[in-house]
């Protein structure tokens, strides 16, 4: 029986444009389970790369040579491609960073400073990777503000109804993570930053896991901010993006000094320069930015419908394989949920079993996933987590079981 | 291919791990934690006048090769000297890591040589030298040790 939605959707051909999917580790098929955490390459993004390394070398809005205008034009280009992916109304409401992380701390440290005052009050949820808790924390230790937590109950979700009691007048930004990176839950980001734009509050998106999981409209969402890394989604580690609406990156102070953010630099006084490179001080991550360019093009050459229809077949194969064998707990079991899977086995601790499925080829994440507070919340110390990606199959899970099963052979020896 | 990491022996010590227990009446005390893990523990020592470990233990939590490492550990500190104690945490050390060949160089690890492929697992050289970190900074009287 054929299926209309996979017909696109040509898996071995997509694996191929993956070099990587092709090494041997420790002498078996490499299985790549930890997409979370950075996805591998596409052969198109890599050759971008290289191309600007090999024949396009120029430092960008500087020179007036034909190197210069060539680099300048793609890194800009560049610039359209995110705002298309994001749907923001503006180009220059897109701003390069190092990575979600660094975005994060720009918001924390530009907008945060300049509105926040002492006593004013910051949401963030109990799930939250550690790059939107402690640019906060340093924030509240620095203006005097007031740092409040969602709880997430046993599936690991957001408790909604204690996330409205949270909201008052006081409550001036709130910051919540759209895909959990250790519980795979997707938060309702919609219903939050209308709750909390009633309340005058402004919303900050940590879209790090949920640019692979869905389309992203950043004017239908209506954010404020919203910040995701390029090596999550194809792309090269070192640049991220920041979405900002005009309106506040336009009364922001700039976050850095240096070249390429001022208008005229004097001894009396300097002007800054326009959006958005304001926030751009120093070179750039230029050959990255360009090769964060084809990561998006290609992955949106994917379609959505098949991929999210193979994606939610794998994390259901996946879990009902794990959850078959004896001993194991699956970690985060939201109603929606994105195709993370993080797991104990009794009597394993998973840095053994991280080692020990590693023998067989298998990359898995263990450790707390810099979410410490979530492995508080569940008691215990760590997990060991699959995060899958489009590329991976259903024969790559019954590796991973395998490979446990062999793991706790070993431990009952 | 590297060494197997997973011996009869560590696991044998995860799974009744030796003087597993909080010591009353210890002159040394350390805690160990190693943040990227959350491998976290506790290392006891008596020592008596003389200078002699007379007992050493720990409790806590751990993989099983943090947890077979404080196991033995505790053992081989048994009887030992402060400066002997030294001397074998200089030496585990340079195992861990690769530096100490036990087959070719003098030493006094005897049992411990077990952990002499670590080093093959750069990731998890870290888990078997907690609690002999734990260990040297009690006997320096450091309160809190950290790997990362």
């Amino acid at each position: 029986m054929t299926n209309p939605y996979m017909s696109t959707f040509n898996i071995q051909k997509l694996r191929q444009d993956f070099p990587n999917l092709n090494i041997r580790v420790h002498g078996k098929p490499l299985v790549y389970l930890d997409n979370a955490a950075t996805t591998l390459k596409p052969r198109c993004v890599i050759d971008a790369m290289n191309a600007y390394y090999v024949t396009g070398v120029a430092n960008v809005h500087r020179g007036v040579h034909y190197l210069s205008e060539q680099a300048t034009a793609a890194f800009e280009y560049s610039r359209q491609v995110v705002r298309q992916f994001l749907h923001s109304a503006k180009v220059h409401e897109i701003i390069f960073t190092k990575g979600a992380t660094e975005s994060l701390n720009l918001i924390a440290q530009s907008y945060g400073r300049h509105f926040l005052k002492k006593g004013d009050e910051i949401i963030i949820s109990h799930m939250e990777h550690h790059s939107n808790i402690v640019p906060w924390q340093m924030l509240c230790q620095q203006a005097g503000c007031v740092l409040k937590v969602i709880p997430i109950n046993d599936r690991g979700e957001i408790i909604f109804e204690e996330y409205l009691k949270l909201l008052s007048d006081k409550t001036k930004l709130v910051s919540l993570v759209w895909v959990s990176n250790s519980l795979g839950t997707v938060n309702p980001v919609k219903a939050v930053i209308e709750a909390a734009h009633k309340q005058g509050a402004v919303v900050v998106i940590d879209a790090a896991q949920a640019v692979t999981h869905t389309p992203i409209n950043v004017q239908e969402l209506d954010c404020d901010f919203l910040v995701f890394s390029g090596h999550k989604v194809f792309g090269p580690t070192g640049v991220g993006v920041l979405y900002g609406k005009e309106k506040w990156l336009e009364a922001m102070p700039p976050y850095q000094g240096g070249g390429d953010m001022i208008k005229s630099v004097t001894f009396a006084g300097t002007t800054y320069n326009v959006l958005p490179y304001k926030f751009e001080a120093g070179t750039p991550a230029i050959a990255e930015v360009i090769g964060l360019r084809s990561a998006l093009e290609f992955f949106q050459t994917i379609g959505w419908e098949g991929m999210k229809q193979h994606k939610e077949e794998i994390l259901d194969h996946g879990t009902r394989t794990l959850l078959s064998i004896d001993g194991v707990r699956i970690i985060g079991t939201a109603k929606d949920k994105t195709s993370i899977i993080s797991f104990v086995v009794d009597g394993i601790h998973p840095h053994d079993l991280g080692t020990l499925v590693d023998q067989e080829g298998v990359a898995i994440r263990t450790g707390h996933h810099c979410t410490q507070p979530v492995m508080q919340r569940f008691g215990i110390p760590a997990t060991a987590r699959a995060s899958l990606a489009f590329y991976n199959t259903k024969e790559e899970l019954d590796i991973l079981a395998a490979a446990v099963k062999k793991a706790q052979a070993v431990f009952k020896q | 291919m590297r060494d197997e990491l997973y011996q009869q022996t560590i696991l044998e010590h995860n799974r009744s791990p030796r003087n597993f227990k909080k010591l009353e009446g210890a002159t040394h005390v350390a805690e160990g934690y190693n943040p990227l893990c959350g491998d976290h523990l506790w290392v006891y020592m008596k020592v008596n006048a003389g200078g002699i470990i007379e007992e050493a233990a720990f409790e806590g939590s751990g993989c099983a090769i943090s947890k077979a490492s404080a196991s033995m550990m505790t053992m081989a500190l048994k009887g030992k000297t402060i400066a002997e104690a030294n001397l074998l945490f200089d030496e585990f050390h340079k195992l861990a890591i690769g530096e100490l060949k036990p087959d070719q160089q003098p030493n006094h690890l005897g049992k411990l040589t077990v952990f002499s492929g670590i080093w093959q697992y750069p990731a998890r050289v870290k888990c078997a030298v907690l609690s002999w970190h734990t260990m040297h900074g009690a006997l320096e009287k450091t309160k809190t040790v950290s790997t990362e």
